[in-house]
This record gives structure tokens, sequence and C-alpha cells, in this order.
């Protein structure tokens, strides 16, 4: 046993070199947002069926960590759920979904629109009762997503809010517990992936989805970009991309493939 | 003492496994350890404990306020706790004393069988189906109250069992010569057998508290997750846990760091009431 030790490591040691000489399969890296990360490990699966010599790594680490990576060339891609801001511009963004949030109230709640302001009033705790909105004389029970989802980060973008200022009487985490929420609390407003909402809705769960400064929030207002409260989901590259991760990349804005984004209740600018 | 070479190399191979399994605890340890050191650091303590709210992802003025949620872990499991225990010994009780056989088998069966319930299920049962009742006695529903039941139903199990078992292990010859007294069934309960068995059942609430105060999943879905001191059972709170099952996925850097504390703090309590669990039972053996 104790002989053969030494052996054993000298082989596997061996098998190691051969196996780096031998592989020529070319590698794909992609960082960033925890948003865009499952989509794009589907999509990397999918990719990777049809072009045996390839292999996709995805990371987590946030959209900071995207831009950072791609930076520094650790990344082929970085993953960002979020625009450029100006001092990124070094980078190219390549979009190829947009998340739309959505305000979602119970079935039996009289009202159909909120404007910017109507938000901001209601998640700051200036407006606390639905009759100052046109609806029943009853408290507003106001849900909001835990600090760092990404949902907050767009909600907030929209309204212009900092975390501290939302006054919530309801904090979740996932969307399904926002929208049970709802469910349970008819005085209760939330706001939730537009994607997750509507399947819920079309499933007969008595929420819906309301109007913000009077747009419809469907997949096409958002796709259109008429949306307001929505963001966009992109992949960025420093440089010069590579042939094969420029075939990713069409390969992920391909209409075949919308299929996948919409598994992820994102909406595809596939078209 | 002599030991053939087949029984040294299962002694060796035992140490070796015992030594890998208790050593666990020390690494989780540390891994927190190493994870808090940065907020220890830069002098976040005094911050988790003066601070007036919980705004960790605020780019005004993030602000990072423990005790609110200490309270309510504190709180959430005296609750549930408090409902939980005389349920639990109470059935106990029945289930020893006064349950004909055939059906006490299957009174413990479907104990067994509620303490199996992944934790999930119970907040999935809480939220759709206990906070709209609530809801409708005092919004929003999601509270205090909500949460300390689900997890009263958690632990029941827990001190049901070892409750029963405690009054199992109570020397029959007592409980004869307390019918050859011509004791009555209620005075041989709350006078010979309780009595009895009370180190036992003190156990088993300290395990069910022990285990309360680590439970996540369920508590998350029906506690409303508001970090602020709460005025009454009705309203939302949020325990340590349910922050760092909330918060650790997008954490970074400094509020990372924090949640690591937190998770810190929450093992040393647990590991104190641990240690006083086996400090206690090795008291309660002294004295008998």
């Amino acid at each position: 046993m104790m002989k053969s030790a030494p052996l054993l490591i000298g082989l596997s040691v061996l098998s190691l070199f051969s196996g780096c000489s031998r592989e020529k399969r070319e590698i794909i890296i992609l960082t960033g947002s925890s948003t865009v990360a499952p989509v794009v490990t589907d999509a990397a699966k999918r990719f990777e069926a049809t072009h045996p010599g390839v292999r996709i790594e995805v990371q987590t680490g946030g959209s900071s960590r995207g831009i950072a990576d791609a930076l520094s060339g650790l990344a082929t891609f970085g993953m960002i759920s979020r625009d450029l801001k100006a001092d990124e511009s070094e980078l190219t963004a390549h979009r190829f979904a947009i998340d739309g949030v959505g305000i979602i109230l119970h079935q039996t709640n009289p009202v159909t629109d909120f404007s910017r302001q109507q938000l901001i009033d209601i998640y700051t705790g200036k407006v606390t009762n639905w009759k100052e909105l046109g609806g029943p004389d009853a408290k507003i029970t106001v849900a909001s997503k835990a600090e760092g989802r990404a949902t907050l980060e767009v909600f907030l973008g929209y309204t212009g809010l900092d975390s501290a200022d939302i006054k919530a009487g309801v904090i979740v985490g996932e969307n399904q517990q926002a929208i049970k929420t709802v469910v349970a609390d008819p005085n209760a407003i939330a706001y939730v992936s537009i994607g997750a909402a509507a399947s819920e809705a079309a499933g007969g769960t008595p929420i819906k989805l309301v109007r913000c400064d009077g747009i419809e929030p469907t997949n096409e207002n958002v796709a259109a970009g008429k949306f307001p409260i929505m963001r966009p989901l992109q992949l960025v590259s420093h440089g010069e991309i590579p042939a094969t991760a420029r075939d990713f990349l069409d390969f992920l804005t391909a209409p075949e493939n919308a299929d996948l984004i919409e598994s992820h209740l994102y909406v595809s600018l596939s078209k | 003492m002599f030991l053939s070479r087949s029984d040294r190399i299962l002694r060796g191979a035992l140490v070796m496994l015992a030594l890998l399994s208790g050593s666990v605890v020390l690494l989780i340890v540390w891994f927190l350890v190493a994870g808090a050191l940065p907020a220890l650091r830069d002098g976040y303590l005094p911050r988790l404990l003066f601070d007036e709210h919980w705004q960790p992802g605020s780019a005004r003025d993030p602000q990072f306020a423990l005790m609110p949620m200490l309270a309510a872990s504190v709180l959430v499991t005296a609750l549930a706790a408090l409902l939980a225990a005389p349920l639990g010994i109470a059935g106990a009780v029945f289930h020893r004393f006064y349950l004909p056989k055939r059906l006490a088998v299957w009174n413990q069966r479907m104990l067994e069988l509620l303490a199996g319930v992944p934790s999930i299920v119970f907040g999935f049962w809480g939220l759709t189906v206990l906070v709209p009742l609530i809801n409708r006695l005092h919004p929003p529903g999601q509270s205090l109250l909500a949460a300390g039941i689900v997890l009263a139903l958690m632990i029941l199990p827990t001190i049901a069992l070892t409750s029963q078992s405690a009054l199992r292990s109570v020397p029959e010859s007592q409980l004869l010569a307390a019918a050859g007294l011509g004791m009555g069934r209620f005075a041989t309960v709350f006078h010979i057998a309780l009595p009895s068995a009370r180190s036992g059942i003190g156990s088993g609430v300290l395990l069910a508290i022990a285990r309360a105060v680590g439970e996540t999943m369920a508590v998350v879905m029906v506690c409303g997750n508001i970090a602020k001191f709460p005025g009454s059972v009705f309203d939302p709170v949020r325990p340590v846990t349910a922050t760092i099952a909330l918060e650790m996925g997008y954490a970074s850097s400094s509020h990372k760091a924090l949640l690591y504390l937190a998770g810190l703090i929450l093992v040393l309590v647990t590991g104190a009431l641990t240690g006083w669990l086996a400090f206690g039972k090795r008291n309660a053996g002294e004295v008998s």
C-alpha cells in the first residue's frame, strides 16, 4: 500500500499534464450580476451542447464584479443588470433582455393607476390610506424588498429614493413572497418582476398589475422601453471580442433562444 | 493494554473520524470569526449596539442596528416556547398515562411525522393560511405572533417526544409504589412522574429553544422582516437569522462582515444554551 503511493501521485500528476496538452477547448468566462447569471447559465448549457469545443464558465458576484472583471480581462464578458455609468465608457454593453418591475395590488383593490409621485408618497409614508388614492378607507400595507434585492434597486432607481427613505410595513425576499403577501392582505401594495406577476395573475392568483404613469405593464411596453420601472440585462466587454465569444453573444440574442430568457420571466430583445 | 493490529487500525480510524466531526464546529466558528473580522476591526461593534435603524444598503446614511433583531430572535423564540411547552408536556402526560397503548403508538408516529416536515412547508402554510387569519384581526398579519405560532408548531414534536421519553424513564417501581399508597392518577402524575422527569423535560425544552433560535426559512416567510422593536405581538419583527437569509446573497464588504458577525453572535447564543443544557444536566445528575 505505502509503496504504491508515490507511484500513484506521480501518475496522477502525469495525467494532469497530458490533460492539459490534449485539451484545446476554448473557454468563455462570464462573471457578475446574480440576476443575469441564471439566464446566461441556461444559455451556456444549450450553447455547449451544439459547440463541443467550447466551455463556458459563469460566476456571480454582483454587477460591480462584472465591470471589474471585464476591465481587468479576468472575464470575457461581465454581466450587469443596470446601465453603464458615465465613467465606465471604456466598456461596450450588449443588451439582450429587460427586467420590468410592476406594481401589484389585490384584485379587489379599485385603484388602477399610479404616478411616480404617488408611489414615492406611499413608500415614504406620506400617503398611508387608500382613501387618498380613490380607494376604500383602509390603511395601506406597504411591502418592500430586502436590502440588496435587484427589484429593490430597480424600484429605487425609478423613484430616486434611498433605501433609508422607505417606510415599509412588511419586508419580503423573493417575488413569490411579495405576491403571497398581497394575496393575504387586500390592502397591500408590492413591486415584483412583471413576468412573475403576469404568470401568477394568469394562473388565477387574485392579484393585478397596475399602470404606472399611464403605461400598461405588458411585455410589449417593457420591450419597447415605454414602461418606466425597468432595467436592462446586459453583457459588457472590453476591447476586441474573440470569435467564439461573439458567437455566444449572437446565440444569446437569437430569436430561437428567446424562450430561455422568457422562462426566467425577463423580456427578450431578440427580433 | 495490548491491542492487536486490527484493533489499532480501528482505533486510529475512529479517533480520526471523531476528531473530524468534532473539529467541524471549530471550523465553522473560525470561518465566522474570519468573516466577521473586518467588521470588528473597523469598529462596527458599537454601531450594532447604538445605531437606530438597519439600513445597510443606504447610500446616504448606512446604519447597522442589531439590537432590534436580537430582541426579535429572543421574543419569537420565547413566544414559541411559551406556546409549545405546555402543549408538548401536557400531550406527553396524556400519551404516557391516559392514552391506550394502541393509540399512543399512533400519537407518537404523528409527532415524528410533524418533526419531519420541512421548515419551508411550515413557512408556506403560515403565509397562506395563518397570516391572512391574523391579518383579519390586525393587519398586516405577518407578525411576531405568526412567527411564534409557526415556530411553536415546529418545536412541538421535540418537546413532546423528549417529554415522553423522560416520562417513560420514570421507574415503574415508583409508579407502582404510588398506586400501592392509594394515590390517584392525578396525584401520581403531578407529584411523582413530573418531578422525577423534570430534568429530562427541561432539557427537551432547551433543545427546542436552541433549534427555535436558529430556525430561518419558515420564520422569514411569516415574520414581516421589519427591523424595529415591536410594540405588540401584531407588529412585524425581523430575527437575526431572517436578516442573514434575506441579505447574505447580495451583501458585500462591511455589510457582509456584519452579517458574519451577526451569525457569530447567534452561534455563541446557541452555544451558551447548549452549554447550559450540558451543565444543568450534570448538576441534576449530581443531585439525584
